[in-house]
């Protein structure tokens, strides 16, 4: 992912406004529809997340069973499965969310700070940079939320500790490249504080690549919440996560299909969603 | 060559130290390890004696030089459930791990970079055009999900494939096919992406003027300089190969070191746990490693010494 990401990542001298093209407006579509599900699911459905009803235990989809009050059938406690995807939209959307901008903001400070002011601050910035990239992140997600303890803020500041790296290396990067160009030396010449040439000058002009990682990095965030939630080393139940329903949804899957399929389409979808969203985003640049 | 190697090993060295440090804090990110030593009722008394018993009353850099030393030697412990050397639990079950993996890079390589070298010759055609939407869902694909869909069909419906563990040569169908979906769909594009780059350029207009065919053209041009990209982009999955097979290996019950991980944090058996983190993340160095030797073979320009 990184070396195609690489390729547009460069600061670009400001071109016309183009038209977006056609991925950016399907991805957005796609991204903003399960912030709304996520945001409204109380008004949505009439089932909350963990009400259950065993008598309708394991009820197919509609289309089979004809009870539209269970859209998409129930689960193995007879808990509506269309409603728990909806709730289950909130944990993807905020982790996805909440772990881009912590792991965005802190990536990009010690990159802008490394870049810019160079020095043994540089240095030590790159060497982290360099050595974190050794590291699997999945893996090392995995290791510490094993360790940690689950929770959702622990789950968002895991996600942005190991994805922080891949904003500061493209920060630094253009940081570098941005120092020596004229507007900087102009406000340096004319005696702008290092502070205010940083912040109203050198981040403006670099943040357009850092939101082509953003978006890359969103859908990451997403299938690397996903697969924790699938291993237990997420959201607790009975809080609905897609990752978890699809690892309840198993122990019926030769029974009960509609368990495991409708969360896994879920986070297709959405994980599409993102790719569509920064693949239009680097077609722009 | 000399430099280049020297640079290497000593970010091989401060790689090995933050694993370390990592996983030496791993037992402390959990709050007081002695929890996880002592039965929930055990005497005051006792608490104190377990502590003594492994040095957690010492200072934490006291411990952590302790813990490096024995490292250093192989030693990590004991695994509370298995009451074996962790050390030697993990390196049972690498090879089975290496064998996914490897299975895994195989199915990419052999389907990935024909197929992109195919549609990357015919941009814009049909074939381009659903080759490309296909890899585009793959690389959207949870591959846990993905798993559990492929049990479903072939083993559950089908009958056709083993679901679980590692009895037959069978059995590695599975999780091999559901590990490589994501990098076979990311090569596919990435070596589409080149070869239609590739192709535009003087030197390949000239080697088709001077009468080369295009089965020429494409092998001795277009895949050469695609295949560097794709070596980067291999060596960098790796580690997602590594961490997508804890979730695989879960998924099927293949007995390796992702698996493995997962019963010691299930059992919250931490030197288990520290054992796996400490070995995976020093193969994955080496396997970083050696990706960057592959360069100076693939391509003639990358000199290492020249301040490259």
């Amino acid at each position: 992912m990184t070396a195609a990401v690489d390729a547009g990542l460069a600061p670009s001298p400001a071109r016309p406004r183009q038209r977006r093209p056609l991925q950016f407006h399907v991805g957005m579509a796609i991204v903003v529809g399960v912030v709304l599900i996520a945001v409204f699911a109380p008004y949505l459905t009439h089932h909350g997340y963990a009400d259950q009803d065993l008598i309708k235990s394991l009820q197919p989809p509609a289309w089979r069973s004809g009870d539209w009050s269970y859209p998409l059938g129930a689960d193995r406690l007879g808990r509506d499965v269309l409603s728990r995807l909806m709730y289950g939209a909130r944990v993807s959307m905020a982790v996805a969310v909440l772990s881009v901008l912590l792991g965005g903001g802190l990536g990009t400070a010690l990159g802008l700070i490394g870049g810019y002011f160079g020095g043994w601050p540089d240095r030590v910035i790159g060497r982290l940079i360099d050595i974190q990239l050794s590291f699997p992140p999945v893996f090392i997600a995995i290791a510490i939320m094993a360790a940690l303890g689950q929770s959702l803020p622990k789950l968002v500041l895991v996600l942005a500790f190991v994805t922080w790296v891949q904003y500061a290396r493209i920060a630094r990067a253009n940081a570098l490249s941005v120092r020596e160009r004229e507007f900087v030396q102009a406000a340096r010449a004319l005696g702008a504080a290092e502070v205010r040439i940083v912040l109203r000058h050198v981040l403006p002009s670099i943040l357009p690549p850092l939101l082509v990682v953003g978006a890359v990095n969103m859908s990451n965030v997403i299938l690397a919440e996903a697969a924790l939630s699938y291993l237990g080393l997420g959201v607790q139940p009975p809080t609905p996560a897609w990752g978890s329903m699809v690892s309840e949804g198993r122990s019926v899957q030769s029974i009960a299909w509609w368990n495991t399929v409708f969360p896994g389409t879920a986070i297709a979808l959405l994980v599409i969603g993102a790719n569509l969203l920064s693949d239009g985003l680097q077609r722009e640049r | 060559m000399g430099r280049f190697f020297a640079q290497r090993v000593s970010h091989l060295l401060g790689v090995l130290v933050a694993v370390s440090v990592l996983v030496f804090l791993l037992i402390h990110l959990s709050g007081d390890p002695i929890r996880l030593l002592t039965p929930l009722d055990a005497k005051p008394e006792d608490i104190e004696r377990v502590r003594r018993l492994y040095g957690l009353d010492r200072s934490i850099p006291a411990q952590y030089w302790d813990f490096l030393r024995r490292a250093v030697r192989g030693d990590l412990g004991e695994s509370f459930r298995f009451q074996q050397p962790a050390m030697t639990l993990v390196l049972q079950r690498l090879p089975a791990t290496a064998l996914l993996a490897l299975a895994a890079v195989g199915v990419t390589i052999t389907v990935g970079i024909p197929l992109g070298v195919w549609i990357g010759s015919r941009a814009g055609s049909v074939a381009d055009w659903i080759v490309s939407l296909v890899t585009f869902v793959f690389v959207s694909l949870p591959s846990f999900w993905l798993g559990v869909l492929l049990i479903l069909l072939f083993a559950d419906r089908l009958r056709l494939l083993p679901s679980s563990g590692f009895e037959s040569s069978w059995h590695i169908v599975l999780p091999a096919l559901t590990l490589s979906v994501y990098t076979t769909g990311l090569i596919t594009r990435l070596v589409r992406a080149d070869v239609h780059a590739v192709l535009k350029q003087d030197f390949v207009r000239t080697a088709r003027a001077k009468g080369l065919n295009e089965r020429a053209v494409l092998g001795r041009h277009a895949l050469r300089n695609a295949m560097i990209s794709t070596v980067t982009v291999l060596g960098l999955q790796l580690g997602n190969l590594l961490g997508g097979s804890v979730v695989v290996e879960a998924v099927f019950a293949w007995p390796g070191v992702g698996w493995l991980m997962l019963q010691g944090i299930q059992t919250r058996d931490l030197p288990l746990v520290r054992a796996v983190v400490l070995v995976v993340g020093a193969a994955f160095v080496l396997i970083n490693l050696v990706v960057d030797m592959l360069y100076l073979y693939l391509d003639p320009r990358i000199r290492y010494d020249r301040g490259g």
